[in-house]
């Protein structure tokens, strides 16, 4: 009969949207690279989903569209009324039960991954971060520079090492975030916040105050350099012969908050 | 001219809003001289000044208006005056500028108050927008910026979609029970009048030196602890905002509680009373936390309580938990009366009864009481203590449950329907497709892990304006088109409304569509500038933007016009089963004539013969039954 062609149709054309939408999910590039362990869990977290929520949206917009298409008012209608259906108690069991088994799953799994991600490693490094108007900088505790501890404007951490930030402010609330990390975390005023990151890809990526804190946030941006470990290990190097050598300007007048 | 300065009005409200001011002057003055200030200079503070006439001014205004004369009368044991009515109805446009106790008139006055404020928050958005076409520009300055997006916000939440929503319930209520009025009359009166306050001075800081407000309508503190003064009238604006919010919402709960009509029993009430039931329930209990929020905020301004400073033992993320648990109940605030709007409007466009009416009832009341669990899901990066987010992710991913019935119950309504795709159902449909989307997204923001990269950025403002944009706002145009007849007698333009309807759904879906994949690829919310590698991304937007505020133009055209030389409407346009559309349009002053009946359910379309409400026959006059004793034996 003509609704159950009308339905079938429907049908098809619903599951090929679906198709297109999943399709579409890999395709697009949605995040910018993903240069940490952590960055990796999440992302396949999102795909998740998305992939999840492609059907759910599909099925709205077509119950939508099935409905306009078929019982538009015709003309001649004007003074005809629907079919007077007040509920189907299995039908709202359905749509009760499936969402919740749906959403607990989902959640489910982002518990996984956030354990995944903030399990605690058997080795790691410290290193300070302290936010104020408008700048970050960063603080190497004695465990690393071998030496005296070392305040610096740039940040370097070492590829394939667990590295936790222990996070500060000293005024306003600023948010220590890197987009490449996936990983972003609050600088408050009187406590410290922290995460913990294995960063698994060389190169330099933004870091960004991702919470109003003034006048100056838009610019309030410095950047992560992942390096190799001996790189690593030359540069704290180099930082603290050249604090050794008298220049004390720059990153040592910023004082170490620690 | 002493009689107007005697009598309740603006003049009155004028020369006592000046009195307000120098009661501020010389409170602050002598107080502060009476501590320790020794000097001139010190004895005369404009932020102490400004701090207490900011609340001594509006409601000098306020007294002088007339809003507390009967209460004033009656608490000093003066003769209050007679209900007479004569504050009842409007008669002429001069009407909607007094204090007005018919509910009715008050449902306009919130209504019309509260779309002016959207067209200045929108329009300040624009001006946003125009800043963010492309990076790096100085149309205005940062700090102008931040100001723009705080006021913005304030105001669209503040002063448009809480109050409108509480503006078409204010008139339709009474109207769907079958009551001749609020239970509280001159409360509601009142509580009108505090949202041009509360809006005027959110505007009005802009003029406060060191510009607006500028840290979010969120007012995270410590920032707004150590903000110039225009913090003060965010603070103290949101007291107005809040307290006619918590008049208004009493009043809806009592009004519905003990006024319903004969036979409206609460599985006999239209579903958009259910909402502002629930929602009314959100209001009382949520609406104080900010107000203490903000207290907090004022205190530590004005007298160095340190609530907030860390230095001196205060604790600064204790504000954002004070904050969010009103401001998540307040998401709902915002979007359960559009649900009620929506029931409405699609089983009187479909022709059908909807589907599963009371798990839509008891899907509201899940959602104001898990609506009070979810709060800290805003701070899964504050730094609050770890394990607070497992249960709020828990609960935040099950609130869907009830929204997704809600959702299923409307498409199921739409089956095997007779759809009528005018104005209102066209954003009734609209509105399912991207609150859908809106929702979808915050579910996912539910996700730890995946909050924990997003939080604060774009995404978030993609999701926020999904769903007020998307969600609360398209609810109340569905319901403004809706109700128009109704409210003013007229029709309005059915081809200015479509058109409408479709460039707001497109440009909507282009303004905040792609803030979603930016916020992903890391673009900061709050931004007075970004790297250029979203500057495309931007530029469209912000064109897309500028049609969007276009096309509200189109809407505010079609109300003006409509509503002056509109064709007259019928009292029932819809062919409704509701009470509000067994009146006349517009309703007459006390809305019933005749006491309604209600004798079954308001959605029992397609069901031959069925009625909502029937209406008792008129009395029969005494003198009939009195005069001939041979008329009497007839009745069974």
């Amino acid at each position: 009969m003509n609704r159950r062609r009308s339905v079938t149709i429907t049908v098809i054309l619903a599951l090929i949207a679906v198709g297109i939408g999943i399709w579409l999910s890999y395709e697009i590039r949605w995040f910018p690279v993903a240069a940490s362990k952590q960055a990796v869990n999440s992302d396949r977290l999102y795909h998740v989903l998305v992939i999840a929520s492609i059907p759910i949206f599909v099925l709205v917009v077509t119950a939508i569209l099935f409905n306009v298409w078929n019982f538009r008012m015709r003309p001649g209608e004007e003074l005809k009324d629907g079919a007077p259906i007040h509920g189907n108690t299995r039908l709202e069991v359905f749509w009760t039960a499936i969402p919740t088994v749906l959403l607990l799953s989902l959640v489910g799994y982002s518990f996984v991954v956030l354990h995944e991600n903030e399990k605690k490693p058997a080795r790691e490094i410290k290193i300070g971060v302290t936010g104020q108007q408008f700048v970050w900088t960063y603080q190497y505790p004695r465990a690393l520079t071998g030496g005296a501890p070392l305040n610096s404007y740039e940040l370097y951490i070492p590829r394939n090492e667990s590295v936790q930030f222990q996070i500060h402010s000293r005024d306003v609330i600023h948010a220590f975030w890197v987009p490449a990390f996936r990983l972003q975390e609050d600088a408050v005023p009187g406590i410290t916040t922290n995460w913990r990151v294995t960063a698994t890809r060389l190169g330099t990526y933004p870091v960004i105050c991702n919470l109003l804190c003034g006048a100056g946030h838009s610019l309030m941006r410095s950047a992560v350099h992942v390096v190799s470990q001996a790189r690593f290990q030359e540069w704290l190097k180099s930082q603290a012969s050249a604090a050794a050598g008298g220049s004390s300007g720059g990153a040592a007048a910023g004082g170490s908050a620690g | 001219m002493v009689a107007q300065l005697k009598a309740p009005g603006m003049i009155r409200g004028a020369v006592m809003f000046l009195g307000g001011i120098v009661f501020a002057f010389f409170l602050t003055w002598v107080i502060r001289a009476s501590t320790g200030h020794s000097t001139f200079h010190h004895y005369i503070s404009g932020d102490a000044i400004t701090t207490v006439a900011l609340m001594a001014a509006p409601l000098g205004f306020l007294v002088g208006l007339g809003g507390f004369d009967y209460w004033f009368y009656w608490a000093s044991g003066r003769k209050t005056r007679p209900e007479d009515h004569s504050g009842h109805g409007a008669y002429t446009w001069r009407d909607y500028f007094r204090i007005n106790t018919d509910h009715k008139v008050i449902g306009i006055q919130y209504t019309v108050n509260s779309f002016i404020f959207l067209l200045i928050g929108g329009l300040l958005a624009m001006l946003m927008r125009a800043q963010l076409a492309q990076p790096g520009s100085h149309f205005v300055s940062a700090n102008t910026f931040n100001g723009l997006f705080s006021v913005h916000a304030s105001l669209l939440i503040f002063l448009f979609i809480i109050p409108v929503f509480a503006g078409l319930g204010n008139y339709v209520i009474p109207l769907m029970i079958g009551a001749p009025d609020m239970a509280f009359p001159r409360l509601n009166a009142l509580s009108f009048w505090l949202l041009p306050v509360a809006g005027i001075m959110m505007l009005g800081s802009f003029f406060a030196p060191g510009g607006a407000f500028a840290d979010g309508w969120t007012a995270y503190t410590p920032l707004s602890d150590t903000a110039p003064v225009g913090q003060v009238f965010f603070s103290v604006a949101v007291q107005f905002a809040g307290a006619s919010s918590i008049m208004t919402a009493l009043n809806f709960l009592v009004t519905i509680i003990t006024m319903r009509a004969p036979g409206m029993s609460f599985f006999r009430l239209p579903l958009l009373v259910w909402a502002n039931f629930a929602t009314s329930l959100l209001v009382v209990i949520a609406t104080p936390f900010i107000a203490a929020s903000q207290f907090f905020i004022l205190l530590d301004r004005g007298l160095g309580f340190n609530f907030f400073n860390a230095a001196k033992g205060g604790d600064v993320l204790m504000y954002q938990h004070v904050f969010w648990f009103y401001s998540h109940p307040a998401v709902y605030i915002m979007m359960l009366p559009g649900f009620g709007i929506i029931s409405e409007v699609i089983a009187v466009k479909a022709r059908k009864p909807i589907f599963g009416y009371r798990m839509m009832a008891f899907s509201l009341l899940a959602i104001v009481g898990l609506g009070f669990t979810v709060w800290a899901h805003h701070m899964f990066t504050s730094g609050m203590a770890a394990w607070i987010r497992i249960p709020m992710a828990i609960t935040t991913a099950i609130i869907a449950v009830p929204t997704g019935i809600k959702i299923f119950s409307w498409l199921a309504t739409l089956f095997r329907g007779v759809l009528r795709l005018d104005t209102p159902m066209l954003f009734a449909l609209g509105f399912l497709a991207t609150f859908t989307l809106g929702g979808i997204s915050g579910v996912m923001l539910a996700m730890i892990p995946f909050d924990i990269h997003v939080s604060a950025t774009y995404f978030i403002v993609a999701h926020i304006h999904y769903v007020l944009f998307g969600g609360s706002l398209m609810t109340i145009f569905a319901g403004v088109y809706y109700w128009f007849p109704k409210m003013t007698g007229r029709m309005y333009d059915e081809r200015l409304g479509k058109w409408h309807f479709w460039l707001t759904f497109v440009f909507m879906n282009a303004t905040f569509g792609p803030m979603h994949v930016i916020g992903l690829q890391g673009m900061p919310r709050r931004v007075a500038t970004y790297a250029s590698e979203f500057a495309g991304m931007n530029l469209f937007i912000s064109i897309a933007s500028f049609f969007l505020g276009a096309s509200t133009l189109i809407f505010v055209y079609n109300m003006i016009t409509s509503w002056r030389g509109g064709p007259r409407a019928t009292g029932n346009p819809w062919r409704g089963m509701t009470l509000e559309w067994q009146v006349s349009s517009p309703p007459p002053v006390f809305n019933f004539d005749r006491v309604p009946t209600v004798v079954g359910g308001p959605y029992e379309y397609g069901i031959p013969g069925a009625v909502h409400g029937i209406f008792a026959p008129p009395p029969v006059p005494a003198t009939v039954g009195a005069g001939s004793g041979a008329a009497t034996p007839q009745g069974p």
